[in-house]
């Protein structure tokens, strides 16, 4: 790549969250601090008398939206994936049966977490209890990690590519990242990138169980994810998708699309330093937050605000913001979402996102909810209470996953 | 045993629940890739569950012959 960067935009988003079955009922929900935490609505919580029996499941089951026949095709988290991709294209104005965009020139990047465990944990019980016979023969193309991707390359009809970064938590960020990249590199005029995730079953919430990592504030669904405060003790494990329509500006400007906000670089680093827990010291993290501020041609003064992946575990969030401070420094204004949404894994890159891209747009930053006694080893501002109005200018989405991946982005105003 | 209708009905209705055709529109000299746009991972489904509902064993090799619904009903009505 030479010369200066290609300017990149978003024009279109969509997502079905805890919060709410769209974007727009999800963005609402949080600037009216809502909680999309509650009792986990399944029988393997008592089945396997889990420790843990909160989750953040989702506003709107994605088969009251997708047609029946296509719903069965497809596992949960790729139902979610089409939900908030479809919503993202035709936000954008690409909808309808007149082609806006050459197909040649239309990317998807979608990542996943986990991807189609429960399609393969649901054929595995079938080939135990029924034989081959029983084994539906969709089971590998709704189990595989990139079926996300595939099936909103296959419904929006993208064929410049389509790929799947897999990067635990990171992975819907990576995918904005990929997405930047491939614009940058004129693989694509358009691309429809983000997350998705859907995962919530008894092999996933007793794994993380078993890595202490979740809360079981049991009692108080609505006040377990807490980033930041005192009394945290681990995240609330969540559902969702969120995907947003990045294109080249000149072409989005040609076509007279409504442009929301402006993907102005990236930042991704890996910590080599431990499978699950980040480096203590933050420079993986630290170091991905310069990156992209640097990419973006900014310095670290002109960060506004930090969208934190903050997840309410007791040495993660403290750790991120000492790595904040050791980046930007402590002028940033920061905000937490999962206190509000829980942890979307795959998906919650892409949906933090598009909040920070939104919070730009509109001036608002979202209060993180249940902060009420801000850890003293955080030493930063922390938006709680109510959502803070203030001009911004820039800002950086966090997102961290386990296998020491570092995502961060940064999004400035148009 | 059922009779060529119970048979088409049946089938009918596993067309539908598989492929989201309309059980109605579902008649014999209708193909399941040129007419019904069945492809070939809904037409294992197909079979699997025709295999259940009416007692007969659909080999691949059978199944690739079976081009049309009447094509079907015909195997079941001979084999079950």
């Amino acid at each position: 790549m030479t010369g200066a960067p290609v300017e990149v935009v978003v024009t279109g988003y969509g997502a079905t969250t805890p919060l709410g079955g769209d974007a727009a009922s999800t963005w609402e929900a949080l600037l009216a601090g809502k909680s999309g935490v509650g009792r986990t609505d399944a029988e393997f919580v008592e089945r396997f008398d889990l420790p843990v029996k909160i989750s953040a499941q989702l506003a709107v089951e994605p088969t009251e939206v997708i047609p029946r026949v296509q719903a069965r095709r497809l596992d949960r988290c790729e139902q979610v994936a089409i939900v908030a991709a479809r919503e993202a294209w035709a936000h954008a104005g690409l909808g309808g049966d007149e082609p806006k965009v050459e197909p040649e020139r239309v990317a998807a990047v979608v990542g996943t977490g986990i991807g189609g465990a429960m399609t393969l944990l649901g054929q595995d019980d079938l080939l135990e209890s029924g034989g081959l016979r029983k084994v539906s023969p969709l089971t590998v193309p709704m189990l595989m990690p990139n079926g996300p991707a595939a099936v909103v390359s296959l419904e929006l009809g993208a064929r410049a590519g389509v790929h799947a970064p897999v990067s635990a938590c990171a992975s819907g960020a990576e995918a904005l990242a990929w997405a930047y990249r491939l614009i940058q590199e004129g693989d694509a005029d358009v691309v429809v990138a983000g997350g998705a995730e859907a995962c919530i079953t008894g092999i996933t919430v007793a794994g993380f169980v078993q890595s202490r990592t979740l809360s079981s504030r049991n009692d108080e669904p609505e006040r377990a994810s807490r980033p930041f405060d005192t009394g945290r003790d681990g995240f609330v494990l969540g559902e969702g998708a969120g995907i947003l329509v990045l294109e080249r500006a000149d072409f989005a400007r040609a076509r007279g699309a409504t442009i929301h906000g402006r993907l102005a670089g990236h930042g991704l680093t890996a910590d080599a330093y431990h499978i699950t827990g980040p480096d203590p010291e933050g420079s993986g993290q630290s170091r991905a937050m310069l990156k992209a501020v640097r990419s973006a041609g900014l310095e670290p003064s002109d960060i506004d605000h930090v969208n934190c992946h903050a997840t309410s575990t007791v040495v993660g969030d403290v750790g991120e913001s000492a790595a904040i401070r050791k980046a930007l420094g402590d002028r940033p204004v920061l905000t937490a979402p999962k206190s509000s949404m829980g942890h979307l894994v795959g998906a919650a890159g892409a949906v933090e996102s598009l909040f920070t891209m939104l919070s730009i747009k509109e001036g608002v930053v979202p209060a993180t909810l249940n902060l009420e006694n801000l850890d003293p080893g955080v030493e930063l501002d922390v938006v709680a209470g109510e959502p803070r109005k203030m001009e911004l200018n820039a800002a950086v989405n966090n997102s961290f996953g386990f296998g020491g991946h570092n995502a961060s982005v940064v999004f400035t105003k148009v | 045993m059922a009779d060529n209708a119970e048979i088409l009905s049946g089938l009918s209705e596993i067309v539908e629940e598989v492929a989201g055709i309309d059980a109605g529109d579902v008649s014999a000299e209708k193909s399941f890739v040129d007419d019904l746009d069945i492809d070939s991972l809904s037409m294992v489904e197909i079979a699997v569950q025709a295999e259940d509902k009416f007692g007969v064993k659909i080999p691949d090799e059978q199944l690739a012959e079976l081009k049309t619904v009447g094509d079907a009903v015909d195997y079941i009505a001979k084999n079950q």
